[in-house]
C-alpha cells in the first residue's frame, strides 16, 4: 500500500487519473501490468476519484449493478450486497445517492471502486468528510485487501490514518516524487528539502 | 462483457435516470409546445398553405427541443463525473455511444407522438399523399437528429459553453438532413411530388453519419 502525499497542486491526484488512463502524462511511459496500453488491463485497475462518480437519481444498490454489468459481472447482486455492507452501509437502504451524506457518498465510491475486486486499487482522497470511526473502518478494510494481495495507491491530506498500515509514504512536490520513506514523513521531507 | 449487455445496461440506467427526473422530456414539451402555439399565433394559414409550410416548422420545431434532450443526455454523466468510471471501465465505447442514441430517439419520439396531434389540431393538417410513409420519415429523421447530435454533444461536453455549442456545431452538418426531411413531409403532405428521393437520401445520411460516429466515437470518449 503507498501513501501518496504532498501539499495541493503537487500532482497527486493527476499521477493518479494518468495511471488509470484518464490523463495522458505530457512525457514518460507509464506501463501496468507490463502493459503501456492502459486500455488492455483497465478490468484489473479501480478507481475512486474525488468526486463520487455515482449517478445521483439511482440507489447505491442500482449503481453498483450498472458499473457490475460495465465489468461483464452477470447476477452480480449478491456480489453487490457483501461490497455495500463491506464499507458498512445498508444494502438494502433504497434512498437515492442524491439524499446520501457526504460521508455516506464517499463509502459507495469505494463500494463502486471495489465491487469488480480490482488487482490495483487507485484511491484519491477516499476519506475527506468521512467521520472517524467510519475511516477507520475503511482502513481496516484496504489493509485486509492489501494483505490479500491487492496493490492499493492512495491520495490523501490524512496520512496519519495510514500509519502502521501503508507500507510507503510517497511525497509529491511540483509534480515530483522527493521522497519515499517506510514511515510517517517528516515536514522536511514532505517538502523534498532533505531528498535534495 | 458483450456489446450488447453494456449497450442494454447503459440504455435502461438512462431511461431509468430520465423517468426519475425527467429533465429532458418536460423541457423538450414545453418549448416544442412554445413554437406551435407562437408559429400558430404568428401566421393565419389557409389549409393549403399549412401542408405546404408544416414539414418545415414540425421538423425545425423538433430539432431545437431536441437540443435540449441532446445536452440532458450527457449533463448527467457530467455530475460527480460519472463519465470516469465508465471510461476507467472495460466496456466498449461504441455500447455508450448506441445506448445515449437510442435513449435520445426514444425521447424525441415521444416527443413527436405529444406534438403530432398539436400540429394536426393548430394547424388544420390533412394529408394529401400516403400518410404512413409520414411514419418513415419521423422514425429516419429523428435518427438523424439523434445520432449527430448525441456525437457532438459529447464533444462538446468539456467545452465551457455546451449548450451554445451544439447548436453551433450540430444545425450546419443538419442541413441535408433538415432538407430532406422537410421535403419528404411536405411531399406526403401535400402530394404535389414524390418523397421517395428524400427519403433515401435520409437513410443514405442516416447510414453516413451513424458508421462515422460508431468509427470516430472512442477517439472523443477518451479525449482529454
Amino acid at each position: 500500500m503507498y501513501a501518496l502525499l504532498g501539499e495541493n497542486g503537487a500532482g497527486k491526484t493527476t499521477l493518479l487519473r494518468s495511471l488509470a488512463g484518464l490523463s495522458r502524462p505530457s512525457g514518460g511511459m507509464i506501463k501496468l501490468f507490463g502493459e503501456s496500453n492502459i486500455r488492455t488491463v483497465v478490468q484489473r485497475l479501480g478507481y475512486m476519484a474525488h468526486p463520487s462518480l455515482l449517478y445521483e437519481e439511482m440507489s447505491g444498490m442500482e449503481n453498483l449493478l450498472y458499473f457490475c454489468g460495465l465489468y461483464g459481472m452477470q447476477d452480480a447482486g449478491q456480489r453487490c450486497r457483501e461490497v455495500i455492507q463491506l464499507v458498512g452501509l445498508d444494502p438494502e437502504l433504497t434512498r437515492r445517492v442524491g439524499q446520501y451524506s457526504q460521508g455516506m457518498r464517499q463509502r459507495m465510491s469505494l463500494a463502486r471502486a471495489i465491487v469488480h475486486d480490482p488487482e490495483l486499487l487507485l484511491l484519491d482522497e477516499p476519506f475527506s468528510n468521512v467521520d472517524i470511526a467510519s475511516t477507520r473502518d475503511m482502513v481496516r478494510l484496504l489493509g485486509t485487501m492489501r494483505d490479500g494481495g491487492r496493490t492499493i495507491v492512495i491520495v490523501t491530506h490524512q496520512a496519519s490514518l495510514l500509519e502502521g498500515v501503508a507500507d510507503e509514504f510517497v511525497s509529491m512536490h511540483a509534480g515530483r516524487v522527493v521522497g519515499r520513506t517506510a514511515h510517517l514523513p517528516t515536514g522536511s521531507e514532505m517538502t523534498g528539502v532533505s531528498a535534495r | 462483457m458483450s456489446l450488447g449487455q453494456v449497450t442494454s445496461a447503459t440504455l435502461k440506467k438512462d431511461l431509468r435516470l430520465e423517468w426519475r427526473s425527467k429533465d429532458a422530456i418536460n423541457t423538450m414539451i414545453f418549448f416544442a409546445l412554445l413554437v406551435v402555439v407562437i408559429f400558430s399565433f404568428a401566421f393565419d394559414p389557409t389549409a393549403e398553405e399549412s401542408r405546404r409550410i408544416a414539414g418545415g416548422l414540425i421538423w425545425v420545431g423538433f430539432l431545437f427541443a431536441a437540443v435540449v434532450a441532446l445536452n440532458q443526455t450527457w449533463a448527467r454523466e457530467l455530475r460527480n463525473q460519472a463519465l470516469d468510471a465508465f471510461r476507467v471501465s472495460p466496456a466498449p465505447a461504441n455500447a455508450l455511444f448506441i445506448a445515449k442514441a437510442a435513449g435520445n430517439f426514444i425521447f424525441v419520439m415521444v416527443l413527436e407522438a405529444v406534438m403530432a396531434p398539436l400540429f394536426i389540431v393548430f394547424y388544420n393538417l390533412r394529408s394529401v399523399g400516403p400518410s404512413y410513409q409520414l411514419a418513415i420519415v419521423a422514425v429516419l429523421a429523428t435518427w438523424a437528429l439523434v445520432v449527430n447530435g448525441t456525437f457532438f454533444a459529447a464533444m462538446s461536453i468539456r467545452t465551457r459553453s455546451r449548450e451554445v455549442m451544439l447548436p453551433l456545431i450540430l444545425f450546419p452538418v443538419s442541413i441535408p438532413a433538415l432538407l430532406a426531411m422537410v421535403q419528404a413531409t411536405t411531399g406526403i403532405l401535400t402530394g404535389d411530388f414524390s418523397p421517395q428521393f428524400w427519403v433515401a437520401l435520409l437513410a443514405v445520411y442516416d447510414v453516413v453519419f451513424t458508421t462515422v460516429c460508431l468509427l470516430l466515437f472512442e477517439t472523443v470518449l477518451h479525449a482529454e
